[in-house]
Order: C-alpha cells, then sequence, then structure tokens
C-alpha cells in the first residue's frame, strides 16, 4: 500500500497535548505525514474549513478524507495502519482504554489544572480533589509497565501526551508538586518508562517552552 | 457459560436509553434494575466509583460505564447479523464523531432551558441551531448512517422523548424547526428497540414539572 507524505496531513499545534499524542501515533505506525502548524488563536481558512464543527486541532487528512477528534483520529490510525497496535483486541479491555481516556481528557484535564488555577475553594483543596482524581489512574496502571501493558497504547498516548509533558509544565510553573513519588510511585514509574521511549521523548513540546506556554493559558484562565 | 447482563438505568435517561436500544437490537438478554439517584446503590457506587452516575453495563460482574462506550462495547461483543456501526475505519470514526457532537452539544444546552433560571431562551435558540446541524448532516437519508439504524440514531433518539420539556419550558416548536429530524425520530420509534426503550413524552414532561415544583 503506497503511503506518500502528501496522503497524510496533520493541523496541529505545538503545544497541544491532542496534537502530540495524534504524533506519537503516526510515528509509532511508521507513517509519513505533512505537519501543518496552526495559529490557533488566529485560525487559518484551511483549519475553519476542514473542521468547521469545532474549530479546533487536531485535524487529520488521508486520502482527502477529514478527521477531527483526538480519540477518533487515533482509532482510525491503529484501524489504518495495523502495524503496532495501540488498542487492545478484547471489547472489555477496548472499553475499559475508551473509558480511561475520556476521564483524562474530560475529567483530569480540567479538574487538575484549571480548577488548581482558579483554587475557588482555596488551594489546598484544590490540590486535593486533583489528587483524588490522578489516584485512580495510580490504580490503573499499578503493576504495569505502561497503561497499555509491556508496550505503550491508547491510554498510554492519551494520558502522555496530557499528564507528564502538559498539565506538569503547568504545575511546575505554579510550584505544585502534585504527583510526589512518595504518594504516586506507579504513576513516576510510568513516566519515567515514558521518558525511555523514543518516539514519546520526539513528540513532546520542549520543557520551558511549554512551561511558559502554561503559565500564560493559566493567566488566561484567571482572567475568564 | 450463560451470559449475565445487568443494566444499572434511571427510565427517564436519555442516556441509558441508548445502552437499552443496543441491547434490544441485538437480541441480549438482560436484568434492568431502576436506580434511585437520590439514594444510588452499593452496586452502582461499586460498579462506576469514578462518576457515581447511570448507565452502568455489567457483563459478567464487570462493569463497562458511559452510555456510547457501552453502545461499541455491545456492537463488539455482540457482533450477530446486524452492525451499529460501520466497518470502514473512516466511516466509523464519521458516525463516532457525531456521537462525541452528540454528547458536547445536546444534553449540556438542553439542560439550561429547564435547569437553569434566566437562561431558556438564549438556551432554546442555541438547541434549535444545534438540532439544525445535526439535521443538515442527517440530509435526505433514512438514518443517520444510510439505510440502516445505527449508532448516531441510537446516541441522539433518546433525546426525542425530551424534546416535549425543551418545547414547553423554551416556549419554541422543534417540530415546526426541524421538521426532517422529527420525520427521522418517528422513523425510529417504528423500530421495537426503540418504542419499548422512550417513555412517552407526556409522562417526561410530567416528571420534570413535578421536579420544579410545578405540578
Amino acid at each position: 500500500m503506497a503511503n506518500n507524505e502528501e496522503d497524510v496531513k496533520l493541523l496541529g499545534f505545538w503545544a497541544s497535548p491532542f496534537s502530540g499524542r495524534v504524533k506519537m501515533a503516526l510515528k509509532l505506525k511508521g507513517v509519513s505525514y505533512e505537519y501543518l502548524e496552526q495559529d490557533i488563536v488566529n485560525k487559518s481558512a484551511l483549519l475553519l474549513e476542514l473542521n468547521p464543527v469545532f474549530k479546533k486541532v487536531p485535524v487529520l487528512v488521508h486520502k482527502g478524507q477529514i478527521l477531527a477528534e483526538s480519540h477518533l483520529i487515533l482509532e482510525y490510525i491503529d484501524q489504518t495502519w495495523k502495524n503496532n497496535p495501540i488498542l487492545p483486541q478484547d471489547p472489555y479491555e477496548k472499553a475499559m482504554a475508551r473509558f480511561w481516556a475520556k476521564f483524562v481528557d474530560e475529567q483530569v484535564g480540567p479538574v487538575c489544572f484549571k480548577s488548581v488555577v482558579k483554587a475557588d475553594k482555596g488551594i489546598e483543596v484544590a490540590i486535593e480533589e486533583a489528587q483524588e482524581l490522578i489516584t485512580f489512574l495510580e490504580k490503573e496502571v499499578a503493576g504495569k509497565d505502561f497503561f497499555g501493558g509491556k508496550t505503550i497504547g491508547f491510554l498510554d498516548l492519551v494520558a502522555g501526551s496530557m499528564i507528564p509533558f502538559c498539565l506538569a509544565r503547568g504545575w511546575e510553573g505554579m510550584g505544585i508538586d502534585m504527583i510526589p513519588e512518595e504518594k504516586f510511585p506507579e504513576l513516576n514509574r510510568w513516566i519515567r518508562n515514558l521518558n525511555d521511549i523514543e518516539i514519546v521523548r520526539e513528540c513532546i513540546p520542549q520543557r520551558e517552552k511549554q512551561i511558559e506556554h502554561m503559565m500564560k493559558v493559566a493567566e488566561r484562565i484567571k482572567l475568564a | 457459560m450463560a451470559d449475565e447482563v445487568i443494566l444499572l438505568d434511571l427510565w427517564a435517561s436519555m442516556f441509558g436509553m441508548r445502552t437499552r436500544i443496543a441491547l434490544a437490537e441485538k437480541k441480549v438478554k438482560y436484568e434492568y434494575r431502576e436506580e434511585d439517584l437520590e439514594n444510588k446503590s452499593s452496586l452502582l457506587l461499586e460498579m462506576n466509583p469514578v462518576h457515581k452516575k447511570i448507565p452502568v453495563l455489567i457483563h459478567n460482574g464487570k462493569p463497562v460505564c458511559e452510555s456510547l462506550i457501552q453502545v461499541e462495547y455491545i456492537d463488539e461483543t455482540w457482533p450477530g447479523e446486524t452492525s451499529l456501526l460501520p466497518s470502514d475505519p473512516y466511516q466509523r470514526a464519521h458516525a463516532r464523531f457525531w456521537g462525541d457532537f452528540i454528547d458536547k452539544k445536546v444534553n449540556v444546552t438542553a439542560r439550561r432551558i429547564w435547569a437553569t433560571k434566566g437562561e431558556e431562551k438564549e438556551a432554546s435558540s442555541e438547541l434549535i441551531e444545534i438540532l439544525k446541524t445535526l439535521e443538515a448532516e442527517l440530509g435526505d437519508k433514512r438514518y443517520f448512517g444510510g439505510e440502516t439504524f445505527g449508532y448516531v440514531d441510537i446516541a441522539l433518539i433518546g433525546f426525542y422523548s425530551w424534546f416535549g420539556v425543551y418545547d414547553k419550558f423554551g416556549n419554541i416548536s422543534i417540530e415546526s424547526e426541524c421538521s426532517k429530524l422529527i420525520a427521522w425520530a418517528k422513523r425510529c420509534m417504528q423500530r421495537e428497540s426503540v418504542a419499548k426503550a422512550l417513555p412517552e413524552t407526556e409522562k417526561v414532561t410530567t416528571f420534570i414539572s413535578q421536579c420544579l415544583g410545578l405540578e
């Protein structure tokens, strides 16, 4: 099956964990693609044309077919390029991976960053509530190298792009130790394992730049 | 070993309706258990400790939470003769995109019509816009997926039983604004799985009116 660079295009944003995880998936599968960095403030005509419903990155274009929403893009990539599978085969394991991925993006993301920045009930309460959610993930990864088992999978890509290389940069900038080793030994081990994977390292934003970016995001949250 | 399938649910939940429809489409036998959300069962809290919400599908003791995840799980576990999702990866992603859109947009907006004071006008006009977007996606097709009833139809149809609530509290008429969508809903209602899963609109409207202390 031909795999010309022109066949696959990815519209993304350098700091976005949603874009980052798609880059990881494409790299994992050895798929060449053309990357188009987007300005998410002054959105391009192309982005608005390709994703008129949500107007967001990432957007994947493959053979003229347009896909939006990172979870859906990851599953599409997994079904189209069968090497190095991302999702488990078993329907129950798959349902669990999808459940936790939804949890990461819809609960962990907002509660562990936005709510912490706003700290409506004080910073200690915000951190406590954030850590309650993170504890669920600590239990999920216990005893495993990765959420996916011996190799990285769907949940590793989602949680990996979101937590250590996005939210954690925000916590660092705010001077918060959200996932200390003594409280979250399993997650810390998982993060060290992720750092050993070349594909992951190549697709994450540069640390200082990301911290600076997250601080700007925090400012916007406070002003909103 | 026979499958043991239990569904923890609430009669009026448009999310629970999705799972009921999917199970019926696949002719899966299951035990339905009505939950009291004011007094959640220990089983619910044990099976969904993260969200403590219905619906929860319990298959041979193992829980699956989140209605659209349940619909996909049902489709994959009991393949049978009919598929609820297309097999082509792009068509599949397309269907899931619209399911996701419905999840992100419909309930959040619709709730504001009756659950939040003072927002009825804004929320109801936003809801009409969202429904019109869905109507445009439906186009002239029989169902969202084409000729066969499937995932996106299942994701949306439960809300039809709530249209009376939105009409009443939003002072709108969804039927006059989105007639094609209503025609689609009526087609879906001819399916046994849907007719059995959806409560009567009047029952839902009365229930909400009672919740708000208006009846």
